[in-house]
């Protein structure tokens, strides 16, 4: 059994977690957050691969060629945009957090006070 | 809580985690071996019935279509809250000062032929959205990328210019609304929202894939718009105040 591609997804969804949990820097932080996500493309695109068959794409080739599952990869599309917006949102908090505390450390940053 | 405390509880949950993440792709088909059919079926389906040759962008845009709309509105409502976020600390009245960039000879040369290429590629990446690879989503990214090229060979002023906050924002709400505006156009002609009742024309064609070729292009431009936006409030909060020079 060839388990490389999930074993892949889960080391990548474990590495970004665990630079999540001791990042030193927001910036940081963010991007390892990335890294935990890439895992969930690898995951979609490995469960719907097929060997020997192409891309869902049948502009060049003859209707009916084997191709991959169509629907994960769509999944991966809108996982990919969720993955952008939700960076660039996470960002702009950090670039707020600086302007406001001075510094990027999740550990100095205190607790919110009403 | 300390800092050691903290990393040891994060990898006790980790390697938890990681027990039940191997215990369930162990479950998973053999990698290769995809046994599901509902993905030949779209395969044979969409051709024969939408008339499009690009199957992930027919899910997106029609099978999924209802999905997408969120996804859509996903990426805006990520950046109107980026714009609420950076323009409530900002204020109105703040004037920026504009920095003037010196670029190389080979960075505005470069540049200049680029602009051209991106321009036309990201529009031909989002109108054969519904033949080959690629679609609104990537298309509408090239397209901003050439917006980003301008500050890039002319610095901060001439993308002000190119990107007027009104424009560009009317532009991404126009993108965004029409998609909802072709759903329902399909509920009053009958059908349901967002169902596909336009003629799906000829396949292998440029228009094909009736809906499909709509939503492309009104994705195209929300994301593209979106995007030009995004750059531009970070740019803005990157400039100094012109009271604290």
């Amino acid at each position: 059994m060839n388990v490389l591609p999930y074993a892949i997804a889960v080391w990548l969804f474990l590495a970004g977690l665990y630079g999540v949990a001791t990042s030193r820097n927001l910036i940081h932080l963010i991007v390892c957050l990335s890294v935990a996500q890439s895992s969930t493309y690898i995951l979609l695109i490995a469960i719907g691969y097929r060997q020997g068959a192409g891309a869902p794409i049948f502009m060049y080739v003859p209707i009916g060629t084997p191709a991959v599952d169509p629907v994960v990869q769509a999944l991966a599309l809108t996982d990919v945009v969720v993955s952008a917006a939700m960076t660039a949102l996470l960002l702009a908090v950090a670039v707020r957090i600086y302007k406001q505390t001075g510094t990027l450390d999740p550990q100095k940053l205190r607790p919110l006070r009403s | 809580m300390t800092v050691r405390s903290r990393q040891i509880m994060a990898l006790g949950s980790a390697a938890a985690l990681g027990l039940l993440l191997v215990w369930g792709v162990m479950r998973l088909p053999d990698f290769g071996a995809y046994p599901e059919s509902y993905g030949d079926m779209l395969n044979a389906a969409a051709v024969a019935e939408r008339h499009v040759t690009n199957i992930p962008s027919a899910v997106n845009f029609d099978y999924r279509a209802f999905d997408t709309l969120g996804e859509e509105f996903m990426l805006f409502v990520a950046v109107a809250g980026l714009a609420v976020l950076f323009r409530e600390q900002r204020g109105q009245s703040d004037r920026k000062n504009l920095s003037v960039v010196q670029v190389s000879e080979a960075v505005r040369w470069m540049g200049s032929g680029l602009i051209g290429f991106t321009v036309l590629f990201g529009m031909m990446i989002v109108l054969h959205g519904s033949l080959t690879p690629g679609g609104g989503f990537q298309g509408g990214l090239i397209l901003a990328m050439a917006v980003l090229l301008i500050y890039l060979i002319r610095g901060d002023e001439a993308f002000e210019r190119v990107s007027r906050r009104a424009f560009v924002e009317a532009l991404e709400a126009s993108g965004a609304g029409a998609y909802i505006l072709i759903g329902l156009a399909m509920l009053a002609a009958g059908g349901m929202f967002l169902e596909n009742l336009l003629p799906i024309g000829r396949l292998r064609e440029v228009y094909s894939g009736g809906t499909i070729f709509l939503i492309n292009l009104a994705t195209g431009v929300e994301v593209s718009a979106a995007f030009v936006l995004l750059f531009a409030e970070f740019l803005e909060e990157s400039r100094k105040p012109s009271s604290e020079r």
